[in-house]
């Protein structure tokens, strides 16, 4: 019986101590019309040699194309240390700390990521974990409407220029606690969200302000101007951040005057593999005042009854398992083994490290860029200064090129057009330290062949 | 020798090292405008890639779990992760895909998916399933929106109230509020089963739905799950089953045929993938017929042998996305790669030996002279003593019981819930344990009762024999310390 070690001995002996006749006894309670007749639908075990070979057939049905998307998710070198201790049955096979005695390592570890994430997004604390940064997002905007007290509105800015699916999402979550979501409109030149979209609010009653730093673009920000026009008008400045992005660009508590007041995103790009789209993981970090509208786990460090320093789970009245239906989200497990991954990557890169791995992520992104552009029949959409991703406009439609890019073994990057009609034909594209200047000549050449072909067959 | 301290990462450090061998090393300046730059690094550690290791290694021993430890936590199904479910999740070429990939360089991972959503209708009754929701609680809140959703389409607007049992998981009422609704607690009878008189007094035009755990989280098969039924279907409200305890009953009753009409899996649980240190999850949602419309997308559909993602355009009354892509799709990896192991004959044992376990720790314990809160009841999975007689007599609580069981080498039960059952230890073995290992657990519980009742501070003082001692919550939430400063 796999995974199930009873002998016929055992199960005797326990039927016996329990004074029942069989197994089935067990379930006597249950209404004897209601009992399945068995799992016909389900097919018969496999071995583990099976099951190896099984997916091993379909892991190399799908291969390893290269890869030129982001849109959320980036793919980054992942040191070999990061999983091989992430998997350790220690991590791995444990639970949601609630024996904090019994529970110092992955405690510790949430403490000593609460202080990397709160220094990269130069805010005060951090919690220990959302789902990921779409719903981590949802997340923030109903915590602003209970931090900000100042506003009865509900209403919450979003930009055209933050990435769809997060937009989608927040509407999901937070559609339903009544809370108004506005659009603000892009740059069509630079791709950039406008300040002067802001100033017809002004003097209105808005609960929070919401930026992408770099947008869905790649584009960055005047994440100073949107900060300062919050605060001006009592709004909170939530931002949607990039980790690796914050080793170099200026993070939200340094955004204007006062610096954002949340910040939330995806830690994918730190040490997560992209695994068709999860598991990643959802962060957060705040200024103090607001910690307890914070959701989520949150770790402290405390003392023992001896006075030696210990971690714990702490603020717990804020969580479902207190306050019920008064809690600030309903999130119990979180995504603890993904930040596990993600300390143990920001321990072994270190600031240097992951200033490198965003520094050239730029740079291949640019030389990407540079060798696209030169293919007839594509230019760049925004003329604005980037991170790692930039927005290509194709004389044709996006997704048959992106078929015939397919069959050649390279992803050739995200087709935005249904999303983004007003831009036309909208490829985005990214390139992080992974990808060679062999592998971005590989692109070019194959894209302009593609062109070539399509064209002559129409 | 196991670490019993490990300084904190940020002390290992020296300014100027790193583990230089995982980034590109030729030295390049961001091509950022001045008005945009980082001004001062961030608080990183600076450790070799050794240091770090062995770090984190020595962090993770100062850990119980499933793989050093018997972790009886009830609710959470505790069971043994097999290896090879994260090895072949793990092949590069999964790992690798990007969500947004072509579906052509994806038949492989969608037709898993596919199986696995095939599979999951089959085991809960249900007419489809969607994996997108990411935990246990997400998964709720698609339950939750789906409900609403179903009333809104029918114009059945004044439906907001959701009923629930005063057992139930905090994540229920919690999930009520975020999806707008108003929560009613509803009793439990002395016997362990739903007070069906304040149930009938409870339901009315204003009854969006119920939300049960079956068995509940008591540890007790609702035996009149029927009438119960009858009565919300017949007010108008739907009923939507937590899947927290689908372990209890895998195979031998589906909620699909119980009559529910949406259920929400934890795969963490019932299908065995990690609990990772608290995550991550997958809560995947199974519906009836009528709520076929509204589940969240991006669902697997095939069209003959090619399998595509169903959107919004295949679904347009779809509550919506949950996540920036399609859930925790490596958790749902490993889920198929455990069912495919355990067949359909391996997913029923799931069940009669997590009972059998259950029953025969009850009944050991029992016979032991602890008191069970339900003793009349068949115990299901999981099952709950009171230590209420401990703690008159000897001033020795649940909490104390659990930190001695830690000093005993066991990680502790559930404490202090469910809520209504005083000095209460919920205990789930689950179907991986062995006999010898219940015994030895059974012989703690009797040794420390010993010691409750002749030395009640071993208990007291307990955990003794653990990196640390009894921590101080209140300091740890008055006197605030969620980050580390150089001092």
């Amino acid at each position: 019986m796999p995974f199930i070690p009873h002998t016929e001995d055992d199960i005797r002996t326990m039927l016996e101590a329990i004074g029942a006749p069989d197994i089935d006894a067990l379930f006597d309670e249950i209404p004897a019309n209601l009992r399945a007749p068995g799992l016909p639908g389900v097919p018969p075990a496999l071995n583990e040699m099976e099951v190896g070979r099984l997916l091993a057939g379909f892991a190399t049905r799908d291969g390893r194309p290269l890869n030129f998307i982001g849109a959320g998710a980036y793919e980054h070198h992942i040191p070999s240390a990061v999983w091989a201790i992430v998997t350790r049955g220690e991590f791995y096979s444990a639970y949601t700390p609630y024996q904090a005695e019994a529970s110092q390592g992955t405690l510790q570890l949430l403490y000593e990521y609460q202080t990397m994430m709160a220094s990269l997004t130069a805010l005060d604390i951090s919690n220990a974990s959302l789902y990921d940064g779409a719903s981590g997002l949802a997340e923030a905007c109903l915590m602003a409407v209970r931090a900000n007290r100042k506003s009865k509105s509900q209403r919450i800015l979003l930009p055209a220029a933050l990435n769809p699916t997060y937009r989608d999402v927040v509407q999901v979550i937070a559609g339903n606690q009544n809370i108004a979501f506005e659009l603000l409109p892009y740059d069509q030149k630079g791709g950039q969200t406008l300040v002067s979209a802001l100033e017809p609010y002004s003097g209105q009653d808005i609960t929070a302000v919401v930026l992408q730093q770099p947008n869905f673009f790649g584009t960055l920000e005047d994440a100073d101007a949107a900060t300062d026009w919050a605060h001006a008008n009592n709004a909170l400045l939530i931002g949607v951040v990039n980790p690796t992005s914050l080793a170099v660009l200026k993070p939200p508590g340094q955004w204007g005057g006062l610096g954002a007041d949340i910040a939330v995103g995806d830690g994918q790009p730190l040490g997560v593999p992209l695994s068709s789209g999860g598991p990643y993981f959802g962060f957060m970090a705040t200024r103090t005042e607001h910690v307890r509208q914070m959701p989520g786990r949150i770790i402290g460090r405390t003392l023992d009854l001896d006075g030696k320093p210990g971690f714990t789970l702490t603020l717990q009245a804020r969580e479902q398992h207190i306050r019920r239906s008064k809690a600030t989200s309903n999130i119990c497990t979180n995504q603890g083994l993904l930040v596990t991954a993600a300390t143990i990557y920001m321990s072994l890169l270190g600031a240097r490290g992951l200033a490198q791995v965003a520094g050239t992520s730029m740079q291949r992104t640019q030389q990407l860029v540079d060798a696209l552009t030169r293919v007839p029949g594509v230019r760049l959409a925004f003329d604005r200064p980037r991170f790692h991703e930039a927005v290509l406009l194709l004389d044709r439609p996006v997704k048959p090129v992106l078929e015939a890019l397919a069959r050649r073994g390279i992803v050739g990057g995200a087709d935005i057009s249904a999303r983004y009609p007003s831009l036309g034909n909208a490829l985005l594209v990214c390139a992080t330290e992974t990808r060679t200047l062999a592998d971005i000549d590989t692109y070019a050449q194959a894209l302009a062949e593609t062109m070539r072909n399509s064209a002559a067959a129409a | 020798m196991k670490a019993m301290h490990e300084k904190l990462i940020f002390e290992h450090s020296a300014p100027g090292r790193s583990a230089e061998a995982q980034y590109p090393q030729v030295p390049v300046e961001a091509p950022i405008p001045a008005a945009l730059r980082r001004a001062g690094a961030p608080l990183l550690p600076e450790v070799s890639e050794l240091q770090a290791v062995r770090h984190f290694t020595r962090l993770s021993q100062l850990n119980f779990s499933i793989d050093t430890h018997f972790y009886p936590l009830g609710s959470c199904t505790m069971k043994y992760n097999p290896k090879a479910c994260n090895q072949y999740a793990m092949l590069p070429e999964l790992l690798n895909r990007h969500p947004l990939a072509p579906e052509s360089t994806g038949q492989g991972i969608l037709q898993i998916l596919y199986e696995l959503q095939e599979m999951l209708k089959e085991v809960t009754g249900m007419r489809g399933v969607s994996l997108t929701p990411m935990a246990g609680a997400q998964g709720e809140f698609a339950g939750v929106a789906m409900i609403r959703a179903y009333h809104k389409a029918r114009k059945d607007l004044a439906r907001v109230e959701i009923i629930v049992p005063d057992a139930a998981h905090g994540t229920n009422p919690a999930t009520a509020t975020m999806c707008g609704c108003t929560v009613k607690e509803i009793p439990t009878l002395p016997n362990g089963d739903i007070d069906l008189d304040s149930l009938r007094a409870a339901v009315g035009p204003q009854t969006a739905g119920i939300m049960l755990t079956n068995p509940s989280t008591i540890g007790v098969f609702e035996r009149h799950i029927d009438d119960l039924r009858r009565i919300v279907h017949e007010a108008g409200g739907l009923l939507y089953y937590d899947g927290a305890n689908l372990n209890a009953i895998l195979g031998k009753v589906r909620p699909g045929d119980m009559g529910f009409d949406v259920i929400h899996m934890n795969l963490h649980k019932t299908f065995s993938t990690p609990h990772g240190g608290g995550g991550p999850g997958s809560g995947a949602v199974g519906v009836s017929e009528r709520l076929l419309p509204f589940m969240p997308v991006p669902i697997v559909g095939s069209d003959g042998d090619r399998y595509r993602w169903l959107d919004e355009k295949d679904l347009p009354q779809t509550i919506g996305r949950l996540s920036g892509f399609m859930g925790n799709t490596g958790v749902l990896l490993r889920a198929y790669i455990y069912m495919r192991m355990l067949g359909r004959d391996g997913m029923q044992r799931v069940s009669e030996f997590a009972t059998l376990n259950s029953n025969y720790l009850a009944a050991r314990l029992r016979a032991a002279g602890f008191e069970l809160a339900y003793p009349g009841r068949r115990a299901s999975h999981e099952f709950i003593v009171t230590l209420r007689r401990e703690a008159h007599e000897w001033g020795t609580n649940a909490m104390d019981f659990a930190k001695r069981l830690l000093d005993y080498g066991f990680h502790a039960p559930t404490t202090y819930f469910p809520l209504l059952v005083p000095e209460c230890l919920l205990i789930e073995p689950t179907e991986t344990e062995s006999k010898e290992e219940l015994d030895a657990f059974v012989d703690a519980m009797i040794a420390i009762r010993r010691e409750a009742e002749t030395e009640p501070d071993k208990l007291k003082g307990a955990p003794w024999t653990l990196p640390v001692r009894r921590l101080d919550d209140v300091r740890a939430a008055k006197q605030l310390d969620l980050t580390w400063k150089a001092a």
